[in-house]
């Protein structure tokens, strides 16, 4: 607690440090030196980060060619091992997620719906409100990211099959009233039709369908040779 | 390469590279800047201009595919539904930061040549590509609406 000195105090004053303007405005700009200095000093600018091109899991996935399927006597037993070495490539996502058991497609490895909102439309390319072409082009595109090809769009709802198994898919693809297709022309959309073989250059990060179109459409047609017989 | 670029009625002599998305072309060669970059990846629609009339993300779309097509921008959409898409954005004054708004635009003037009369769904699928981080979604829609019922905005437009 501090006294209250009176006039007639005998106490001596302590006397205040003092100091004067000068000393003071030249420590200010002293530190706003040295500030500026730490600030603009030279330094390397910094360097992108190189990452590394995402792996291919197209030179892993690998499918069996339909010769090696010939050591199968029976041929009741071949035509199924056929058709379940061929749907690991109908049952990937490249494919599945254009064969929507909804008007909504689905997309990525992981099959989420399709981000934004869309939905068929009358002919499978879009609403004539939002068309798949308002961002899917001919081609893919690198800089933006977004897959295409000149017949982009979703299979018909006949022809859906998320959610069904091998071997529903197979018994549906066989039923002409459902897929519009008969065996030849089976053939020819697996084998050849161009939006299906999108699905091994998909372009991106997405990873491809395993193996070729050509050794997915070998192993279809063996098949179809073999009896076209459909898994339980 | 040279391509030949038909933008807003003008046509340009472009010398980029084929896979130059458009949006780079009209904003940095042409500086048609009311078209915005906002994601880079179709995902957000800020960039959505018209192409041979339809709505087309810019981001999306190389310099190559669209030579020959007629392109026409936020800076020259034009029509009756225009009119009524932009008094109708005047009155009940939707963009909030704005920086969506031209693609919003773009695809509004869109749906309406296609529908009339666009139901709340309609517009909410239509509009659906077209992200606004204001989420000025309601006055869209509202807006929307409104220049449906704008008496001259029905009319079919070159």
């Amino acid at each position: 607690m501090s006294r209250w000195r009176g006039p007639g105090s005998t106490t001596p004053r302590r006397r205040r440090f003092r100091i004067g303007c000068l000393p003071l405005l030249g420590v200010i700009v002293a530190a706003v030196v040295l500030i500026a200095a730490i600030a603009l000093r030279s330094r390397p600018l910094p360097q992108p980060e190189r990452i590394a091109a995402a792996p291919q899991s197209s030179e892993v996935a690998r499918l069996r060619s339909a010769a090696s399927f010939a050591s199968i006597g029976d041929p009741e037993a071949r035509s199924l091992a056929l058709f379940a070495e061929a749907g690991r490539v109908i049952m990937h996502s490249r494919c599945m997620n254009c064969h929507p058991r909804t008007d909504r497609p689905m997309q990525t490895d992981a099959m989420r719906p399709h981000i934004p909102l869309v939905s068929r439309g009358p002919d499978g390319g879009g609403d004539p409100t939002l068309r798949c072409s308002t961002c899917h082009h001919s081609a893919n595109f690198e800089a933006s990211g977004v897959p295409g090809n000149p017949k982009w769009k979703l299979a018909p709802i006949e022809m859906a099959w998320q959610g069904k198994s091998l071997g529903e898919i197979c018994r549906q693809m066989l039923d002409p009233a459902r897929s519009h297709m008969d065996r030849a022309a089976l053939l020819h959309h697996m084998a050849e039709d161009e939006l299906v073989g999108w699905a091994w250059h998909p372009g991106g990060s997405r990873t491809p369908a395993p193996g070729t179109q050509a050794e997915f459409g070998a192993l279809i047609k063996a098949w179809l040779d073999s009896g076209a017989r459909c898994p339980a | 390469m040279s391509y030949q670029l038909a933008v807003n009625g003008r046509i340009h002599r472009i010398d980029e590279d084929g896979q130059t998305p458009l949006l780079w072309v009209l904003r940095d060669t042409l500086h048609l800047t009311g078209t915005k970059y906002g994601c880079g990846i179709a995902q957000c629609g800020a960039c959505t201009v018209h192409v041979d009339g339809q709505p087309m993300r810019s981001c999306s779309l190389p310099l190559e595919a669209v030579a020959g097509s007629q392109i026409v921008t936020i800076e020259a959409v034009a029509g009756p539904e225009a009119d009524a898409v932009r008094a109708a954005w005047v009155k009940r004054d939707v963009p909030q930061c704005g920086f969506c708004q031209s693609g919003q635009i773009m695809s509004a003037v869109a749906l309406l040549r296609v529908k009339r009369e666009p139901r709340d769904d309609d517009i909410d699928h239509a509009m659906s590509g077209n992200i606004c981080r204001c989420a000025t979604y309601n006055r869209i829609r509202a807006a929307i609406h409104d220049a449906a019922r704008t008496p001259s905005s029905g009319k079919t437009t070159a």
